[in-house]
């Protein structure tokens, strides 16, 4: 199967199809075919993951090449690279994006597109599993816009109100706007790797320092803009809590587990670009790790001020791939992938939870949730296990993982990004906590009657719990191998990420906080205590409030400051352009032709040639006219013409013989 | 020896008769005038004929009065027609075939 590993995005893309094509007369079965791609898949994934793990220790990637057409130097083609980190990558796509398809058949029941949906997430699937066995730049590209396509699709998915489309296409503009820089990057690091789009080659060369530091910064750091915008760093980040407007499967899917990490996937998969443009080694703080750390901070805060469950566990999912994007630009490389693999499997469980409550009470907000407990068993342990995993506490997944960012940030000289780490965790393990009293705590402040969600949304709630609970144990130390099974190589130059030994200090240290941070939160609300109406009081916090109520006001910015300054005198610029300039020729053209018409109507058409056609038949009158008196109709002379033209004949008779 | 006088009073003849034929208006004065032609031509036959001492001459003549006769008939007829339908023989005024 690795080298087969093309069949896995094959297979969804052949769904896609069937669906699109088949569905008018296979209906609402269309959706099992969707299901059937994806289960084959995921089974194709597994066995991969099986042989990869079973290579053994002196494990190499497996890869596989077609080219489609050579241009000189240039080639292009498809292929599939196939490594710990892809291997990795297929099974948490798969396995996510079949739980979303199982849980979707109840969640989208009776929806106005059901089948279309499916149709969309096999066209998602199939592009997001192109992207992560990508083998050149150029094919991980076109994934990665075919999964901002979809992304796009999905979010309006419910198109006809305005706000769902305008969340679907602030999404796409956001994101594009973050792909010119990814655009331009891969093509500074195309042509710097002497025109050749190779993955592998590009990272070789990078680390053996064949491409010169200037083009290698500037390649990496256009192509960390295609991160921030896709993975939703700071200041790009915008798009993501937007995009909630979608369904909640969709944003299970696609804004938690996968194509928002396609991003990190990124900085992961050309680590060795990264690693040499900003001298990660060297622990000298870069871009990435800023970012990554800025991110972190603003999404928990803004997690605490949301009413709508989906926007809080957008904002948490944007802080965690703030720490995946710190943890790379830190070079802890397998704690940043390890987290990416936990996160996927708790995250999505959370969004998916979430869906079950919106579709018990039917509305997003926590405002008119309470008192879940009760009504929502399966729902109410199993997001209650998603969010305790989230805020990092042993031991489920989500402690392991944090864990080692931190170490891997101390481990490499990086002060200030543990001690955001470590805020991030209290805030994360706070915000959660709140959002868990709100929904499932105290009375229903709602006017329906919840009750539990139906089996097809139950079972992928039960069946995602158990990752969210024990995939930590893959990298726990001693206990799992995942740091052995997904790791970074670079050909000619092995691993260039060091493994740090497990911390416990460390890490108990971070449990602490983790646990102080359900405390304090579980304080303010279940008990009560004293920051609680403090706001009243204080001009300061409430302004502090209003700040993060406005989202730092970035979208003010963002659509007042900069769009609007910029669109509105160009748009004016263009449209006079448009009409004196442009029309101005195209009418200058025609009144000219117009007028030369004109004159050579009149001039030639009518006098010269008309002139000449009338002479001639005036002519032929006027000769009429004088010869005609030739015929007199008198016999006699007839006969006088007659007599003298016989006396002329005899003459010259006469006069010539 | 005597030819050319004949062959003089024959020209005189004919041109006398081709001045009547074009120059007259009274139509029956224009058949007169053809007569006086036809019959110059009558005496210039004949004096061939005297010459050359042949009978060929007058045989000719003979032919041409009979072929006056017949033409004058029927140009009288004509003539007469003419005077039935418009009561006037003035050649000058026959010019319905005026262009």
């Amino acid at each position: 199967m690795l080298e087969n590993a093309w069949l896995i995005p094959l297979i969804p893309a052949l769904t896609f199809w069937g669906i699109l094509a088949l569905g008018g007369r296979i209906g609402h079965q269309g959706v099992w075919l969707g299901i059937g791609g994806v289960a084959s898949s995921f089974v194709l994934s597994l066995v991969a993951a099986v042989e990869w793990i079973g290579l053994g220790e002196g494990r190499e990637a497996v890869s596989r090449h077609l080219t489609w057409w050579q241009l000189g130097e240039a080639e292009i083609g498809v292929g599939t690279h196939i490594d710990g980190l892809a291997v990795m990558m297929l099974v948490v796509v798969t396995f996510v994006s079949l739980m979303v398809h199982v849980y979707s058949t109840g969640y989208m029941h009776g929806d106005r597109r059901y089948v279309y949906f499916f149709a969309a997430l096999s066209l998602f699937t199939a592009s997001m599993l192109m992207l992560v066995v990508a083998d050149n730049t150029l094919q991980l590209l076109i994934g990665w816009e075919l999964v901002g396509l979809c992304s796009f699709m999905l979010i309006g998915h419910w198109w006809e109100e305005g706000a769902n489309s305008s969340a679907a296409i602030k999404a796409f503009i956001t994101t594009r706007t973050g792909d010119v820089g990814l655009l331009l990057g891969v093509t500074t690091l195309f042509f710097a790797a002497g025109q050749n789009f190779g993955i592998e080659n590009l990272n070789r060369m990078a680390i053996a320092g064949e491409i010169r530091h200037g083009v290698l910064l500037a390649g990496a750091a256009l192509l960390f803009l295609g991160v921030m915008g896709k993975s939703a760093q700071f200041p790009l980040h915008v798009w993501l809590p937007d995009a909630m407007a979608g369904p909640t499967p969709v944003s299970a899917l696609i804004h938690a587990a996968t194509m928002v990490v396609a991003g990190v996937y990124l900085v992961a998969r050309l680590f060795g670009v990264f690693f040499a443009a900003f001298s990660i080694d060297a622990g000298g703080v870069n871009l990435v790790a800023i970012i990554g750390a800025i991110t972190v901070l603003i999404a928990a805060a803004l997690a605490f001020v949301q009413d709508d469950i989906k926007k809080v566990l957008a904002y948490s999912t944007v802080s965690q791939l703030g720490y995946m994007v710190m943890a790379l630009g830190v070079g802890a490389w397998t704690a940043a992938v390890f987290h990416l693999f936990t996160h996927a499997f708790f995250k999505a469980l959370l969004f998916l939870g979430s869906g079950s409550l919106i579709h018990a009470v039917h509305s997003n907000n926590m405002s008119e949730m309470g008192g879940l407990r009760k009504p929502m068993p399966t729902t109410y342990w199993t997001f209650m296990l998603g969010s305790v995993a989230l805020a990092g506490i042993f031991p489920l997944a989500g402690f392991w993982s944090k864990d080692e960012i931190l170490n891997g940030a101390l481990a490499g000289g990086f002060p200030l990004m543990v001690a955001v780490g470590m805020v991030g965790a209290f805030m994360t393990a706070a915000y959660m906590t709140r959002a868990c009293y709100l929904i499932f705590a105290g009375e229903y402040r709602g006017h329906g009657h919840p009750h539990e969600s139906p089996p097809s949304m139950a079972w992928p709630l039960r069946i995602l719990a158990v990752p969210a609970a024990v995939a930590g144990l893959l990298n726990a130390p001693g206990i799992g191998k995942f740091g052995e099974w997904v790791a970074f190589e670079v050909a000619g130059a092995g691993e260039i990420v060091e493994h740090h030994a497990f911390n416990p200090s460390l890490a108990l240290l971070s449990l602490a906080i983790a646990l102080s941070g359900i405390g304090v939160a579980a304080g303010v609300y279940f008990r009560n205590t004293w920051p609680r109406g403090a706001m009243a009081g204080s001009p300061a916090l409430q302004l502090g409030h209003k700040v993060l109520v406005n989202k730092y006001y970035l979208d003010n910015l963002y659509i007042d400051g900069i769009i609007r300054t910029i669109q509105y005198p160009l748009a004016k610029a263009a449209y006079w352009f448009n009409q004196k300039v442009i029309d101005g020729v195209v009418n200058a053209f025609g009144i000219a032709a117009r007028a030369a018409g004109n004159v050579v109507y009149e001039q030639v058409d009518q006098k010269v040639i008309d002139g000449i056609v009338n002479g001639a038949g005036l002519s032929a009158e006027e000769g009429g006219a004088i010869l005609r008196r030739t015929q007199t109709g008198r016999v006699q002379q007839y006969a006088a013409y007659l007599f003298g033209a016989a006396a002329l004949g005899a003459a010259a008779l006469v006069y010539f013989t | 020896m005597l030819l050319n006088q004949f062959l003089l009073l024959s020209a005189v003849l004919f041109c006398l008769g081709v001045y009547g034929v074009l120059a007259r208006k009274n139509a029956v004065l224009v058949l007169m005038s053809i007569e006086l032609m036809l019959n110059a031509v009558n005496i210039n036959l004949v004096a061939f004929g005297a010459l050359h001492d042949a009978v060929a001459g007058q045989v000719f003549a003979l032919f041409v009065i009979t072929i006056a006769a017949a033409e004058v008939g029927v140009g009288l007829a004509i003539v007469l027609l003419i005077f039935r339908n418009r009561a006037s023989i003035d050649l000058d005024e026959v010019d319905l075939m005026k262009g």
